[in-house]
């Protein structure tokens, strides 16, 4: 393995224990909520609380500990880091349905609250699958072809800001496109079907760019790996994405069963 | 057949053709023969993107080509023999587009790095047109069939 820094500054603990923290807190609320919601007489799918559990831990792993550390000196595992906490973690997170349960656990007036929170604005307009892809794709492009990855090593607090961006951009995306949770005016399928191709495609595009134009201060052949790694693992989180997206509209789409009479609407 | 699934098997068809040629290029030409590369210092940057729009898209295509697929077949509506042209000309069509333009024109890889890939490309281009022909051939043939085989699956 080569341990080429790009720096030479190792990864603090504060950073490492700030980026932790709120992922160790989402497992304590989940398992919360889980208990209110039970004491209600609810039940839950067990793969949806191990589903939340597993993205946590990616995600942590991608923040904290030795991958972490090793990620600060090196780009190919930088890139592994990247697709925990912005892919794969946020996937299984979206697909744990976290808002469905908080609204079960929660009490009705708090519920509602919550609810109307939903509705805001700027909600919408965050959730929207384009805004939330160019906030997802346009963030890495100015991340990886400017000097802000060099900077992210250099200032501890960038790092902070960068990851946290990472997670909750690839989170925002990943609901934006096949979330369950309540999310008032959702996007027709078509529409999602659309920004998702394209947010696809710009991650492909710029995993390949990254291949032959490394980022500042990363040697060629980590660029090379890290940027194929980009590629094949983005696929195939992203398979999965397509995937789940393309069943709930068939789902949506499913021939009536008893051809009642309605008036035609255009 | 309904015009709505005449148009419908045409299009689950080419959506699927033009993403399992992809993937079958992915497989076979980059992973297991390793003949195509990655990235070749020649690609243009209008590459770079044609190369990415289509993979993006092929991946997309190939899933959804096969919901249209289980979605024709819950309404009874398939019909093979368009399916198949639909198949075959999104594939033969996909082919000689990565034959011509990606790899002639944008320079995004050559097909194997060799000396004589002039021939390799001739191969590559003409099984890409007998493809091509042999959907459209298909197409026509479920279009002289249109109604009298209406919902066959």
């Amino acid at each position: 393995m080569d341990h080429m820094h790009v720096h030479g500054s190792a990864l603090p603990l504060w950073p490492q224990l700030l980026l932790a923290l709120p992922f160790v807190l989402l497992i304590a609320g989940y398992g919360l909520c889980l208990y209110f919601s039970a004491r209600k007489g609810r039940t839950w799918p067990v793969w949806r609380t191990l589903f939340w559990f597993a993205g946590c831990v990616f995600a942590l792993a991608a923040v904290a500990g030795p991958l972490a550390v090793e990620a600060h000196h090196d780009f190919y595992v930088h890139m592994i880091t990247h697709l925990l906490l912005g892919m794969l973690g946020p996937l299984l997170m979206v697909l744990a349905a976290p808002v469905t349960l908080l609204l079960r656990a929660l009490p009705v007036t708090a519920a509602r609250k919550v609810s109307g929170i939903l509705k805001w604005r700027i909600v919408h307009l965050l959730t929207d699958p384009f805004v939330a892809s160019i906030l997802n794709m346009g963030a890495l492009w100015v991340l990886y072809t400017t000097p802000l990855y060099s900077g992210m090593h250099e200032s501890n607090a960038l790092h902070v800001l960068i990851h946290a961006h990472v997670f909750i951009a690839g989170y925002v995306f990943t609901a934006s496109m096949i979330s369950k949770d309540p999310m008032p005016h959702r996007p027709s399928y078509l529409y999602r079907s659309v920004a998702l191709v394209l947010a696809l495609a710009s991650h492909g595009i710029l995993s390949k760019y990254l291949y032959a134009n490394p980022p500042a201060g990363v040697p060629a052949h980590q660029a090379e790996a890290g940027g194929m790694l980009m590629f094949y693992g983005g696929d195939l989180v992203d398979a999965v994405i397509v995937f789940l997206l393309l069943r709930q509209w068939y789902h949506a789409a499913r021939p009536k069963p008893h051809k009642t009479p309605q008036p035609v609407t255009g | 057949m309904e015009e709505r699934y005449r148009s419908r098997n045409l299009w689950s068809g080419v959506l699927f053709g033009l993403g399992a040629i992809a993937f079958f290029d992915e497989v076979v030409f980059h992973q297991l023969l390793r003949w195509h590369h990655f990235y070749d210092l020649a690609t243009t940057d209008i590459g770079l993107i044609s190369d990415g729009l289509f993979h993006a898209f092929s991946w997309f295509a190939t899933i959804g080509g096969l919901f249209m697929f289980a979605d024709l077949r819950r309404r009874k509506a398939l019909h093979w023999t368009r399916w198949w042209g639909g198949v075959l000309t999104g594939a033969g069509a996909f082919q000689l587009y990565d034959g011509i333009i990606q790899h002639k024109v944008m320079r995004i890889h050559q097909i194997r790095y060799v000396e004589n890939v002039i021939y390799y490309d001739i191969v590559w281009n003409v099984s890409a047109v007998l493809i091509l022909l042999t959907g459209i051939y298909l197409l026509r043939k479920s279009r002289k069939q249109n109604g009298s085989r209406a919902g066959e699956a």
